[in-house]
């Protein structure tokens, strides 16, 4: 048993000391399969709004995984703003942020409809289940909240896109995302509501070694690289989504 | 390849037997007085496969069954408990009584109960590391988790009531929860199995309909609802105590054969689905809806009746005398089985210590499989000291001590 182990632990330096000398991160490609940049349910509101010219108005409701503490201004809401003036010229789009944290979906739920009401956004993502997840909530009451939270919002007159939780390799131990991934499929489902699934697209890049997720930092330049692409990855699945052609649109309007 | 406390074991039996009026339906037949190896390693695959599922995902996982289907390695692991804890424990009642079956049952709850306690420590040691070095503003939220470490005095004592259950230590609570119960349960089966059955059944049912739970902290309930799972316990049980013989000619009939295969191909298809999401496309909404979400907290119909097809054909097509079971290639899986609890908390301490080493080395899939790999020679070597240390164990004791000894070490096991 114990010589087993030290075999192990051998085996483990011999390995780490390999990767350890690997070359510094190449720049980021921010590669995500087609089937995770779509969805069959759609954004009519938003493909409404980008066809009449704009404006589109964005409100992006989540807990704290949806900043960066002390770069809020590269968290992924800022950089989806940034990409899609980019994509869609001449549009008007803005990008409004509701950070609920320490908040669960049944603590968000009930306010929802109000604040689509007093801000009248075209689309509102909802990134939920990271909390719920780490208390470990009665999944049911996890549902049911989703189920009122999405309801409120269509009721509103916004499109939803609901976002699930990031890809945390090093609290795998301890918090299991599993059923409330499940119960969001679920809910967007039964609603016709678009799902962005960051957990799967933060769970490639860490497989194809786009990202190290398990990296140790204190500095905060891994989070805004991942915030980049997640929200370039976002544009793509808002504008997929909506069924908009961004190359017809730039000759049209030009 | 019975070892020679079996065989003490085995003609101790017989004499009782002899003495002792037989109930209907309690009867042991004779040749199930041999070690059942097929149990043994099946058990052994669903600890190997179980310490591959509390990895993080990796290639080694594509080959467990949970892609595969509903059902997973802990249904596997439930019911054989079930069966063996049935088989040896109901041997031990009709030998001695059902006193010191159920003090056997109660000392065997509390070694499991240890078991389970040190692990938390070792969980706890783990998470204090990381909560203590680890500081990545990508995951400020989800660092969240490691808040219940400023009490400690609520968590550790709600570890202790089994109500604080950190992820991937839900399995040995639920087995606590289960052998608790066993003794009455037990008597009766022995006496009336069939209405044993049915009670687990209608408890199983008012589970479902009236949403029966036990309390965890902070908040939710069990991950495995033991009044829900202790159906695959019982009916294990039952199988153990003579059901399977009686359904023996509906598991050889061609009908259940084609059902069995026809419910598999829908649930990896069904499987499939969720790993390749255009596929969604072909699988009707109505469909979708009846069956989603699968319920694993609380056995889901879908799960057990999967886990009943597997084993149906498992049965069907791997007979008792398989001469492969004696193969050596096979033998570290089933020394694996025969040393279940044991094993278990060695795959879940190394599943631990996997993750932390991939933590630090920041590993790529290269070291994913080499840990998954050496994890398991780790443990099929640990299975082999333990066994060897039981041999020479038993020859040095009196020969009624190892008998009774080897009661309790293969006794229903983890």
């Amino acid at each position: 048993m114990r010589a087993g182990w030290m075999s192990v632990l051998f085996v483990m330096a011999g390995l780490s000391a390999s990767a350890l000398a690997r070359a510094d991160d190449p720049p980021q490609s921010c590669d995500v399969p087609a089937y995770l940049l779509t969805s069959d349910s759609p954004l009519p509101r938003v493909s409404a709004a980008i066809k009449a010219g704009g404006p589109l108005a964005i409100l992006v409701v989540g807990s704290r995984s949806s900043t960066i503490a002390g770069a809020e201004g590269e968290a992924y809401p800022a950089r989806l703003q940034a990409m899609l003036r980019e994509k869609l010229p001449g549009i008007a789009v803005s990008v409004s942020m509701e950070l609920a944290p320490r908040k669960t979906a049944a603590d968000v739920a009930p306010g929802l409809g109000k604040l689509a009401q007093a801000k009248k956004p075209t689309l509102v993502v909802w990134q939920t289940g990271t909390v719920d997840a780490i208390r470990s909530v009665d999944v049911d009451s996890f549902h049911d909240a989703l189920d009122q939270g999405v309801t409120a919002l269509q009721n509103a007159g916004a499109d939803v896109v609901l976002m699930n939780m990031q890809y945390s390799p090093r609290t795998e131990t301890m918090v299991s995302p599993t059923s409330y991934i499940d119960n969001m499929r679920v809910v967007a489902q039964q609603h016709d509501v678009p799902l962005f699934d960051r957990f799967a697209i933060m769970n490639r890049w860490n497989e194809t070694g786009e990202f190290d997720l398990f990296s140790a930092v204190r500095g905060v330049g891994l989070a805004k690289r991942v915030h980049d692409c997640l929200g370039r990855a976002l544009s793509a699945f808002v504008i997929d989504t909506a069924h908009v052609n961004p190359a017809e649109l730039g000759t049209r309007r030009r | 390849m019975p070892s020679v406390a079996d065989q003490v074991v085995a003609a101790r039996a017989k004499v009782a037997a002899d003495g002792v009026t037989r109930a209907a339906g309690v009867a042991i037949p004779a040749a199930h007085l041999e070690r059942e190896l097929r149990l043994d390693l099946f058990r052994g695959l669903a600890l190997w496969l179980i310490f591959i599922d509390h990895l993080p995902q990796n290639l080694l996982t594509w080959l467990t069954i949970r892609n595969y289907g509903f059902s997973d390695a802990t249904e596997i692991f439930i019911f054989i408990s079930g069966y063996t804890a049935a088989f040896v424990y109901g041997r031990v009642m009709l030998q001695r009584g059902f006193v010191v079956a159920a003090a056997r049952i109660l000392k065997r709850v509390w070694q499991i109960y240890v078991a389970h306690i040190f692990l938390f420590t070792i969980f706890l040691a783990e998470i204090s590391y990381v909560a203590s070095s680890f500081d990545n503003p990508l995951y400020a939220e989800e660092m969240g988790i490691l808040d219940f470490l400023k009490h400690p005095d609520v968590t550790i004592v709600q570890a202790m009531l089994l109500k604080f259950r950190p992820v991937n230590m839900d399995v040995l609570p639920l087995y606590i929860a289960l052998m608790l119960f066993f003794p009455p349960m037990l008597w009766l089966m022995r006496r009336k199995a069939d209405l044993g059955l049915g009670l687990s059944v209608g408890l199983y049912i008012l589970t479902r309909q009236f949403d029966l739970a036990l309390p965890a902290y902070p908040n939710g309930v069990w991950f495995f609802n033991p009044f829900a799972w202790q159906l695959l316990f019982l009916f294990g049980a039952w199988c153990a105590l003579g059901g399977a013989k009686r359904m023996s000619r509906i598991l050889s009939s061609r009908v259940t054969l084609w059902i069995c295969v026809a419910y598999l191909l829908f649930a990896f298809y069904t499987t499939l689905t969720w790993h390749v999401p255009q596929l969604n496309h072909f699988m009707p909404r109505v469909a979708e809806q009846w069956m989603y979400p699968i319920d694993k907290t609380n056995l889901d119909m879908l799960r057990f009746v999967h886990f009943l097809a597997l084993a149906a054909l498992t049965v069907r097509f791997l007979p008792r005398n398989w001469p492969g079971l004696t193969s050596p290639w096979l033998r570290p899986l089933i020394l694996c089985g025969q040393h279940s609890l044991e094993i278990f908390c060695i795959g879940i301490f190394l599943a631990f210590a996997g993750q932390f080493i991939l933590a630090e080395a920041s590993g790529g899939a290269g070291l994913h499989f080499v840990i998954s790999v050496c994890g398991i020679l780790i443990m099929s070597a640990a299975a082999w000291v333990f066994s060897w240390y039981k041999k020479i164990a038993g020859k040095g004791g009196g020969r009624a001590k190892s008998a009774d000894g080897d009661a309790d070490l293969a006794g229903g096991g983890a």
